[in-house]
C-alpha cells in the first residue's frame, strides 16, 4: 500500500478527524473535501487546530480518530515520505548546508529521477531565480527564501502543495506581490494547494474556496464573496471584514422576504439569508453597505432613523462614521467619498438605510464579539 | 570619558595579554632554548649549557617512537569511542529529552566537580579484581578467569575515553541543539526516510559539533599521561609519561623539551590536516 501511495491522485478527503493532545482537542471531528486543483485555504486565528489539520495531511502527526483519503488511497498513517504531498513550510526549514539548486533537488534525488538539472533549472526559472542556483540559503533575502522553499516543493510536482503561513515573515508590500504570484505560479503547475494562514486578506486574494476554523471546527466553508456577504456565524462576520450586528425579533413575512424588528423599527430581509433558528435574530450589514443621510433626505431600502454622528475619521478613498443609534449601540458606516458631497459633522442628526438584499441574519444566541478580539498580527507563531 | 576610542581595546586586552606573555610566551621560549642543551661538562646533575644541539630532537623521537606512535593510536581509538558513545547521548538530549534536557546536561558535566585525578583512580577500583566488572565479565564468559583488567592498555584508553567525554558531548549537543527540527521534518516531507535524513541533513548539519568535539578530545588524549601513569603498564606508556619522567626523575630537560616540542608539532600538523579536509565538507 505505502508504494501505491506515492502515485496516489485526486480529491483530498479527511472523514471524521479528531486529534486530541491529552485534554485538549485541536482538531474536533473535522469532515472536508479539497477538490483536486483547487486552492483551497484554511483560514482561523491562532490555536485554531488549522496547523494541526496540515501537519496531519502531511504526515507529521497521526489523527487521533478519522481517516485522510487521496483519491481513493488512505493514506492516514502513511509515512511523510511516501506521500506524494509537499509542503512550504512556515519560515522555509531550508537546508542550511545545501546551496540552492540542492535544495530544489533534494527531494527529486531521493526519488531517483534522472534529470535533475534540467528539472531544478526549469522550476528556478519560474520562480524567477536561476542566478542563485550556486548560493547558500542564509545568503538570500525573506522573499527568495520564500521562492526557493516553494520551487523545492512544486519541483516534484506533488499530488497536494501545502503552504503552512507560508508569507507570515514577509512585510505587507512582498506579501502583496507574493499572492499575485503564488496564484500565477498555482494556475500555471495546475496543483492542488492547500493553504493555512491567520489573514483573512491573503485567503481572498488567493483561494478559490475558503474553510474558516474556530476552535478545532470549520464554522463555514465557501468562496470568499459567498462568506463575506453571507455568513453563517458572528465568528465569521467578525473574522472576514467588519459587521454591525444589531439584536432583532422575527414579527412575520412578506412573500420572500422576513418581516425583522429592530428595537421597534420594522425592516426587511430575504428569508434565504436568515440562519437564525427561532425568531430571536442578529441582523447583519457591513459597514460599506450602509448609507447615511440627515434627517429629512429620502431614503431607499431599509433605513432606521434616530442615529447621531459619533466620530467621523477621513481616509482618503472613504470616510468612516461611528453612529450612535437610539438603542445604545454605535454602528459603523463606510462612505465612498465619490459624490463630491463634503463628510458629515460629528453630532449630525442621520438615518442609516440599505438595500435589503443586503442583509444578513444570525442565530439570535450567538456570541457577536465572537472572531473580534483576535489580532492576528501578534498571534505569528502557532 | 576622556579616553580616546581606540586606546579602548587595547587597555581590554591588556590583562589577558599580560597574562598570556607570563605564563605561556615566556615559558615556550624558555622550553625551546631548553630543548638545544647539553650537559655542562663535569657539571652537576641538571645542570646544562646552550650548544643549539638540534640532534636532541632527532634522539628523543627515536629514543621514543613507540611511544608516541602509542599517545596517537590511544588518542584516536578514545577520541572515536566518545564519538561512538556521545553522539547518540547528545541526540539524545537535543531531540528526545523534553522536560529532562537541563537534569542530563547537568549529569554530563557532573564529573568536573570532582578532580580529574580522583576520577582516574576510581576507575581503577572500578576495573580492579574487587569492582564489579571483572567478576562480571568472567562469569558471563567474555574474559578468562585469569585476565585482568587494570594496567593494561585497554584501562588506558577506556579511562581517557572516559574522562574527554563531556568534552565530546558538549558541543555535539551544541551544535545538534541549533538544527531547526522543521529542516528534519521537511527533509521527510521530500521523500528521506529516517535514515537518509540522518545522512542528509541531521548528520551534515551536526558536523562543526563533531569537529569541535574530536579536537577537545584528540589534543589533550594525544598528551594525557594521568591515565596511562594510574590505569596503565609499563608497556602502555605514552609519550606524556616519558616527558614527565625525564623532567621529574631523570631530570633530563633538554630531552623532555624537545619532546614536548616535537609532540605539539605533531598535534598541530595532525589538527590542521583535519580542519581542512573536514573544511571542505559542506560546513555552515
Amino acid at each position: 500500500m505505502s508504494t501505491d501511495a506515492i502515485n496516489a491522485r485526486g480529491d483530498l478527503r479527511l472523514t471524521r478527524i479528531t486529534k486530541s493532545y491529552g485534554d485538549f482537542t485541536a482538531v474536533d471531528d473535522l469532515t472536508l473535501t479539497i477538490p483536486k486543483g483547487s486552492f483551497f485555504a484554511l483560514l482561523g486565528p491562532s490555536g485554531c487546530g488549522k496547523t494541526t489539520t496540515l501537519r496531519m495531511v502531511a504526515g507529521l502527526e497521526e489523527p487521533t480518530v478519522g481517516s485522510i483519503h487521496l483519491g481513493d488511497t488512505d493514506i492516514t498513517t502513511t509515512r511523510p515520505y511516501q506521500r506524494p504531498i509537499n509542503t512550504v513550510f512556515q519560515n522555509y526549514a531550508l537546508f542550511p548546508h545545501l546551496t540552492i539548486f540542492e535544495n530544489i533537488a533534494f527531494g527529486l534525488r531521493r526519488r531517483g529521477i534522472k534529470d535533475v538539472k534540467e528539472q531544478v533549472e526549469k522550476v528556478l526559472n519560474l520562480v524567477e531565480l536561476p542566478h542563485l542556483a550556486g548560493r547558500k540559503p542564509t545568503q538570500l533575502s525573506g522573499g527568495q527564501q520564500q521562492r526557493i522553499a516553494l520551487a523545492r516543493a512544486i519541483v516534484n510536482r506533488p499530488a497536494l502543495l501545502l503552504l503552512d503561513e507560508p508569507l507570515g515573515a514577509l512585510d505587507l508590500k512582498l506579501r502583496r506581490q507574493m499572492q499575485i504570484e503564488l496564484k500565477w505560479i498555482q494556475r500555471e503547475v495546475g496543483l492542488t494547494f492547500v493553504h493555512v494562514t491567520h489573514d483573512q486578506e491573503e485567503a481572498m486574494t488567493m483561494a478559490d474556496t475558503i474553510a474558516v476554523m474556530n476552535e478545532g471546527k470549520i464554522e463555514q466553508m465557501g468562496t470568499p464573496a459567498d462568506l463575506y456577504d453571507n455568513p453563517e456565524t458572528a465568528f465569521v462576520a467578525n473574522f472576514l471584514g467588519q459587521s454591525n450586528l444589531i439584536k432583532g425579533k422575527i414579527d412575520g413575512s412578506d412573500g420572500e422576504n422576513l418581516v425583522v424588528d429592530l428595537f421597534g423599527q420594522k425592516i426587511s430581509m430575504p428569508k434565504n439569508r436568515s440562519h437564525a433558528i427561532d425568531n430571536s435574530m442578529y441582523a447583519g450589514i457591513r459597514p460599506e453597505k450602509f448609507r447615511i443621510s440627515l434627517v429629512g433626505t429620502p431614503v431607499r431600502g431599509n433605513s432606521l432613523t434616530g442615529g447621531r454622528i459619533e466620530d467621523v475619521s477621513y481616509i482618503g478613498v472613504s470616510t468612516q462614521y461611528v453612529v450612535a443609534m437610539p438603542w445604545g449601540q454605535e454602528v459603523m458606516v463606510f462612505e465612498q467619498n465619490d459624490d463630491g458631497v463634503p463628510p458629515f459633522d460629528k453630532g449630525d442628526e442621520v438615518v442609516i438605510s440599505w438595500e435589503p438584499n443586503f442583509t444578513f441574519g444570525l442565530r439570535g444566541d450567538e456570541d457577536i464579539e465572537a472572531g473580534t478580539e483576535v489580532n492576528p498580527e501578534e498571534l505569528e507563531d502557532e | 570619558m576622556s579616553l580616546p576610542k581606540v586606546r579602548v581595546p587595547y587597555l581590554l586586552l591588556f590583562p589577558g595579554f599580560a597574562f598570556l606573555f607570563t605564563f605561556f610566551i615566556l615559558p615556550i621560549i624558555n622550553l625551546a632554548q631548553t630543548s638545544t642543551q647539553t650537559p655542562v661538562k663535569n657539571g652537576d646533575t641538571g645542570q646544562y649549557e646552550q650548544t643549539f644541539a638540534f640532534s636532541n630532537y632527532v634522539n628523543a623521537f627515536v629514543d621514543n617512537k613507540e611511544q608516541f606512535a602509542r599517545s596517537f593510536v590511544f588518542a584516536t581509538i578514545s577520541t572515536l569511542l566518545a564519538l561512538a558513545i556521545a553522539y547518540p547521548l547528545a541526540y539524545a538530549i537535543a531531540f528526545k529529552s523534553g522536560k529532562f534536557k537541563n537534569i542530563l546536561l547537568v549529569l554530563v558535566v557532573a564529573p568536573f566537580f570532582t578532580s580529574f585525578l580522583l576520577r582516574t583512580i576510581a576507575w581503577k577500583q572500578i576495573l580492579g579484581e574487587e569492582g564489579f566488572v571483572v567478576p562480571g565479565l568472567r562469569s558471563l564468559h567474555i574474559i578468562s578467569q585469569q585476565t585482568t583488567l587494570t594496567s593494561t592498555s585497554f584501562a588506558v584508553v577506556a579511562g581517557m575515553t572516559y574522562n574527554f567525554l563531556p568534552f565530546m558531548t558538549l558541543p555535539l549537543y551544541a551544535s545538534l541543539e541549533r538544527i531547526d527540527p522543521r529542516t528534519i521534518e521537511a527533509a521527510g516531507d521530500l521523500y528521506a526516510n529516517g535514515i537518509t535524513a540522518f545522512r542528509r541533513v541531521t548528520m551534515p548539519l551536526s558536523l562543526p559539533g563533531v569537529v569541535a568535539g574530536t579536537l577537545l578530545t584528540f589534543i589533550p588524549a594525544a598528551g594525557d599521561y594521568v591515565n596511562a601513569a594510574i590505569l596503565g603498564s609499563p608497556t602502555s606508556k605514552m609519550v606524556g609519561n616519558v616527558i614527565e619522567s625525564r623532567y621529574f626523575k631523570i631530570v633530563d630537560y633538554p630531552t623532555a623539551a624537545a619532546l614536548s616540542f616535537t609532540l605539539m608539532a605533531a598535534i598541530l600538523v595532525l589538527v590542521t590536516l583535519y580542519i581542512r579536509k573536514a573544511g571542505t565538507e559542506e560546513l555552515v
